[in-house]
């Protein structure tokens, strides 16, 4: 399952997905955030991870995919708010280094800032 | 070794089905008291390996995925998962970390990875045309007698 939130300001597309995520279930994800991403064009890809309870290596795909996607037009995923499992799966495939990995709601809203300059008004 | 309990069904290869042969190894695991970390590599390994034979071994057609699931002494949990699909035709190959076939489909090629960090032994048989027997071991309840 996914829902999507976008912030027009920020030009950020957040997607929190929930429920369980295997090869089953990424495909329906995967158009649902691909429709959005190529209506709105956002400079930002949130991948909001708190309410996964279970994901396999086709999350890894999932959010793999989602990179190459926005660098076609220059933007960026971050994945927020993984589970020590979901931890767990994205280190072991070297994810981290190809998409921004935020734990915390703080880190999310530090990063958010950050990224306006913390200038926003 | 001494098999204390078993489990044994199969079902064909559709993708609705990774949630349910997950979900039936973790509810026979249950025996042995497991921890949240040991649930969850359970349930990722055994969605890999049921997701593989939906994904290569019966690709485009629809075949009987065969679990069997083992509960040995010393807190062994023993999970075969067996297919009669198109085989792997280079083991070693199919299990390097990031190789995938179906790179398309998003698949990531970390299937064999993932079952083998988060299971404690794995082992994989395959022959071309014939079907490919993947059998995983995990011991449970290490970390909390250690």
């Amino acid at each position: 399952m996914v829902t999507l939130q976008s912030d027009a300001r920020s030009q950020r597309l957040t997607a929190f997905l929930s429920g369980e995520i295997d090869h089953h279930s990424a495909k329906t994800i995967r158009e649902e955030i691909d429709l959005a991403v190529s209506e709105q064009i956002p400079k930002e890809l949130w991948l909001d991870f708190r309410d996964v309870s279970f994901m396999d290596s086709s999350g890894i795909g999932l959010v793999m995919g989602r990179v190459r996607l926005m660098e076609l037009h220059g933007g960026q995923v971050s994945v927020c708010n993984p589970s020590a499992h979901i931890s767990k799966v994205m280190r072991l495939s070297g994810i981290d280094r190809l998409a921004r990995l935020q734990t915390a709601p703080q880190s999310v809203m530090a990063a958010a800032e950050s990224n306006t300059g913390g200038e926003s008004v | 070794m001494k098999v204390l309990n078993e489990l044994k069904c199969s079902f064909p290869s559709l993708s609705v089905n990774e949630a349910y042969a997950r979900t039936a190894v973790t509810a026979f695991a249950a025996q042995l008291d497991p921890t949240i970390e040991e649930i969850a590599d359970i349930r990722t390994a055994v969605s890999e390996a049921v997701t593989n034979c939906i994904v290569h071994a019966y690709r485009g057609t629809t075949g009987q995925i065969e679990l069997c699931v083992k509960l040995l002494a010393d807190g062994w949990l023993y999970i075969r998962i067996k297919d009669r699909g198109c085989g792997i035709p280079d083991v070693p190959k199919a299990m390097e970390p990031l190789y995938t076939t179906a790179a398309a489909e998003e698949r990531a090629g970390l299937g064999f990875a993932v079952m083998e960090n988060f299971m404690d032994k794995l082992s994989v048989r395959s022959a071309a045309g014939r079907g490919t027997t993947v059998t995983m071991r995990k011991q449970l309840g290490v970390q909390r007698d250690a």
